[in-house]
């Protein structure tokens, strides 16, 4: 075997991270990209098959073997038009997809070995051309078509930016007052610069999309509003933001925070640097964090930063975790203490109401459950405490129903999540398009931004019809 | 951006100052019913905070909230004026009040609940609700709108503290004198602090009259995103900001919506130290 193949199935281009102090000392990114030669190294150990399974594994069918081959060739422009071709955030999605189990679990030289990196090449173009002049988009026939779009998320903006390149007239309504959904609010700065997240919006700005932040649809106005104001069609992808409970005794104590509302005061108003930024946060010496998906990992991380011995509990084992696997190692690396197969019962608090502690009990796996993972059970009389004097729940979010609140002709499942055509975002009401995790429910960016797309298609196709 | 169009200081006892402000916002305007508030952030480093709408305006597409300053927020807000901007300005938020049909309404409104107590009070007295409003003040200097209240009530009452003005005590000693004289109630509305709003709610539920409370909660988005505004109401975990503000008065775990409240005393007030009464102006 020539050496070139054995580099090919062997291991793949590392990528450097920040070093551990300064990781946990402030809210640099910590994984750091790949340099040129990097990433034309770890391009040209992919073996341009003429079937490219790795395609398959991708939500939004990225042309990926293409692109992966115009960076061994050097062209990294080139390389990023071709994932613009599919995906208009390649800076977010090679940050914060789940490679290993989308594209990357399919890839043949994974097989034998490790699989060719896509997501940190794909990082690298959207990286390496950040910087770049940005095409315009050239609308020679003004279609004029108003279309409104509710909610900036992932689902928002990649439903925009495709209606935008088909020339509407679009307008994007956001809560918030700074688009990006759970880009800006939730993920955190270490792993996903804001920065970036601002540069994809302005992208959409400088394509003809406009913005409304401060306008809640359905409060400021109605889904009626918006077709009485002009628009022909309008686009939901509210997102899911309703916190989850444990439903356990104590959970109101101050000091108990839902993930969002950590996060949130953390992220989008800044409260690391609280008084300098007004929005406080109370993180105290010890955490807990309840769940193990990627929001757990985010806010454990986060509270790693802000100073904390910082406890990440879990009902199941390590196995199962959800969170991406990367994002469990670099919380590992970061010091944070895994007590899995542990299930909390009840908090307890101090005279002045605040929390110092969670009992939990131990559990062990059990034989599998209708989702095929292993059921945990709890183990009689093993209960013991961790002292924690902030608690952080981190264990799932429902549909924001402000919207459905106030269109009740919208149809929506027993949990409130909005229903669609899967092939068209077609809601209920004619004209009504919705995706993104308001219709599955919490997911990823990725799926969020296939079903923008998706809706975008339906809505050139109902526009199209209507005529 | 959204302009301020009007300040008013409606009253200024050196500590305790409570300002009017009109805010050009025709969106939240148009849409604004009694018990909605809004979301407010003054600049880029600025919380959001959460204000009842007091009035609107149709015309100019002014929004009037009324503020009690009471920690950095609310302070800053007090030393904008006519023609500054603020940043952020969002709702209207939360469930509109609705009131079934009821002839006689008592309004009772404590200290700054006042402010949200009043649109309410217009309200009922336009769909033609007998109106009593008892307004209660620690002492006559801080009582606000009393005109207004009193132009869209049947019957007007006022209590203070140290018997300043009107009756001496507190508004519970108003309604008590009302239930004693037999007078037929059919609801209460109480808004002020949380204390006043327990008491209320503990002499009513002696007499069964059904008593409606609007819990001013910590919130960070006030749309049921985060959980911060949590309140447990009879027993069940409700989140203000989207099933409230208002709430059964008998079924509110007040003591725990204290609690909640003074979550950030202590960060506030470095907060404020830090701000000083150097830099930033006005100084109190
Ligand atoms: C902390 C955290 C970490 C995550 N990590 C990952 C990860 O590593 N990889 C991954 O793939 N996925 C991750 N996810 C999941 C991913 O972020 C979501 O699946 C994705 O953002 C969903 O996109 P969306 O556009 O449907 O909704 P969102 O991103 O939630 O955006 C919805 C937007 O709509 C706005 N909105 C809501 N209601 C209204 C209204 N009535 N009017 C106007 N605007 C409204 C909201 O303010 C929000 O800005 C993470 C999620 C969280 C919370
Ligand atoms: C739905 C709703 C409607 C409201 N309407 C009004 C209104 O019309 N006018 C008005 O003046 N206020 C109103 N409030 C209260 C207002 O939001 C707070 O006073 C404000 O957030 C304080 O901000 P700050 O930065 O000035 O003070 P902070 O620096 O945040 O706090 C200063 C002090 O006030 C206490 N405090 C903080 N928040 C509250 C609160 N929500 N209630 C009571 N004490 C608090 C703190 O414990 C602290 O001691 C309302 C609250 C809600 C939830
Ligand atoms: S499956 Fe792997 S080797 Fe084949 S084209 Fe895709 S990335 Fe390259
Ligand atoms: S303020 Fe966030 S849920 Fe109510």
């Amino acid at each position: 075997m020539s050496l070139n193949n054995q580099s090919k199935l062997g291991g793949r281009q590392p990528m450097s991270l920040l070093e551990d102090q300064l990781r946990i000392s402030g809210f640099g990114e910590v994984a750091l990209g790949y340099t040129e030669e990097q990433a034309i190294a770890e391009a040209k150990r992919c073996l341009q098959c003429k079937k490219p399974l790795c395609q398959q594994g991708c939500p939004v069918n990225i042309d990926i073997k293409d692109f992966i081959g115009l960076i061994a060739e050097g062209k990294f422009s080139e390389a990023c038009e071709k994932i613009k071709e599919k995906n208009s955030l390649p800076a977010v999605c090679g940050r914060v997809c789940p490679q290993e189990e989308q594209c990357e679990i399919k890839c043949i030289v994974g097989i034998k070995g490790e699989a060719v990196a896509i997501g940190r090449l794909e990082r690298f173009v959207a990286d390496h051309v950040m910087s770049m002049e940005r095409e315009k988009v050239d609308c020679a026939i003004q279609a004029g078509k108003k279309v409104a779009v509710v909610g900036s998320g992932p689902a928002g903006l990649a439903c925009a930016s495709e209606l935008a390149k088909l020339c509407y007239d679009v307008t994007m309504y956001e809560a918030f007052h700074e688009p990006g959904g759970v880009l800006m609010y939730g993920i955190p700065q270490f792993r996903l610069p804001k920065e970036i997240v601002k540069e994809e919006v302005e992208f959409l700005r400088q394509i003809g999309v406009k913005i409304e932040c401060n306008v809640i649809i359905g409060k400021t106005l109605t889904i009626d509003d918006l077709f009485a104001m002009g628009f022909e069609a309008v686009f939901l992808g509210t997102g899911a933001g309703l916190p989850y409970f444990l439903g356990i005794e104590g959970e109101n104590l101050n000091g108990v925070y839902s993930a969002n509302e950590f996060l949130t005061r953390v992220n989008l108003m800044r409260a690391y640097k609280f008084p300098e930024y007004r929005t406080p946060v109370h993180v105290g010496n010890r955490v807990a964090v309840v769940g193990a998906g990627n929001v757990a990992m985010d806010a454990a991380r986060t509270a790693k930063r802000l100073g904390a011995e910082v406890h990440i509990i879990y009902r199941r084992s390590e196995e199962e975790m959800p969170a991406r696997k990367e994002e469990i190692e670099h919380a590992k690396e970061e010091e944070i203490q895994f007590q899995t197969l542990s299930n909390p019962l009840r908090l307890i608090g101090d005279d002045k109401g605040y929390v110092t502690g969670i009992v939990c009990e131990k559990m062990e796996l059990g034989e599998p459950d209708s989702s095929g993972r292993r059921r945990p059970q709890p183990i009689p009389n093993s209960e013991f405490t961790i002292d924690i004097d902030t608690l952080v729940v981190a264990v799932g979010q429902g549909p924001n129903p402000i919207v459905t609140q106030a269109t009740p002709e919208l149809q929506v499942n027993k949990w409130g999540n909005i229903i669609v055509d899967e092939q068209t975002g077609a809601t209920s009401i004619p004209g009504v398009y919705a995706g993104g995790d308001v219709v599955t429910g919490a997911a990823t960016v990725i799926k969020a931004m296939g079903a923008g797309k998706i809706a975008a298609v339906g809505i050139h196709d109902y526009l199209i019809a209507k005529e | 951006m959204f302009k301020v169009l009007r300040k008013k200081v409606l009253s200024d006892t050196g500590n305790d100052r409570v300002v009017l402000l009109d805010i050009e916002a025709p969106l939240v305007a148009k849409k604004h019913q009694p018990g909605h508030f809004i979301m407010l952030r003054i600049d880029e480093k600025g919380e959001r905070i959460p204000l009842t709408i007091a009035d609107t305006n149709l015309e100019t597409g002014a929004v009037t909230i009324i503020a009690q300053e009471v920690g950095i927020t609310s302070k800053q807000l007090g030393r904008l004026e006519a023609g500054d901007y603020i940043l952020d300005f969002v709702g209207p938020l939360g469930q509109a009040a609705h009131y079934p049909e009821h002839k006689h309404v008592v309004c009772i409104g404590g200290g700054l609940g006042v402010a949200p107590l009043y649109p309410e009070v217009k309200h009922l007295h336009e769909i033609d609700s007998h109106v009593t409003t008892i307004i209660g003040a620690r002492t006559k200097e801080i009582l606000i709108l009393e005109e207004e209240m009193r132009k869209h009530s049947h019957q007007f009452y006022v209590a203070t503290d140290d018997g300043s003005y009107g009756t001496k005590g507190f508004v519970t000693t108003v309604l008590q004198q009302m239930i004693d004289d037999q007078q037929p109630v059919d609801l209460v509305i109480a808004i002020g602090p949380i204390p006043m709003m327990k008491a209320v709610a503990n002499l009513t539920r002696q007499y069964n009259i059904k008593t409606l409370v609007s819990l001013n909660s910590l919130m960070v988005d006030g749309t049921g995103m985060c959980g911060a505004c949590r309140v447990t109401v009879g027993g069940e975990t409700k989140f203000t900001c989207i099933d409230g503000p208002e709430f059964d008065g008998h079924l509110v775990d007040f003591d725990e919506q204290m609690r909640r409240l003074n979550m950030y005393k202590d960060k506030e007030k470095s907060a404020l130290a830090l701000e000083g009464c150097g830099g930033v102006g006005r100084c109190h």
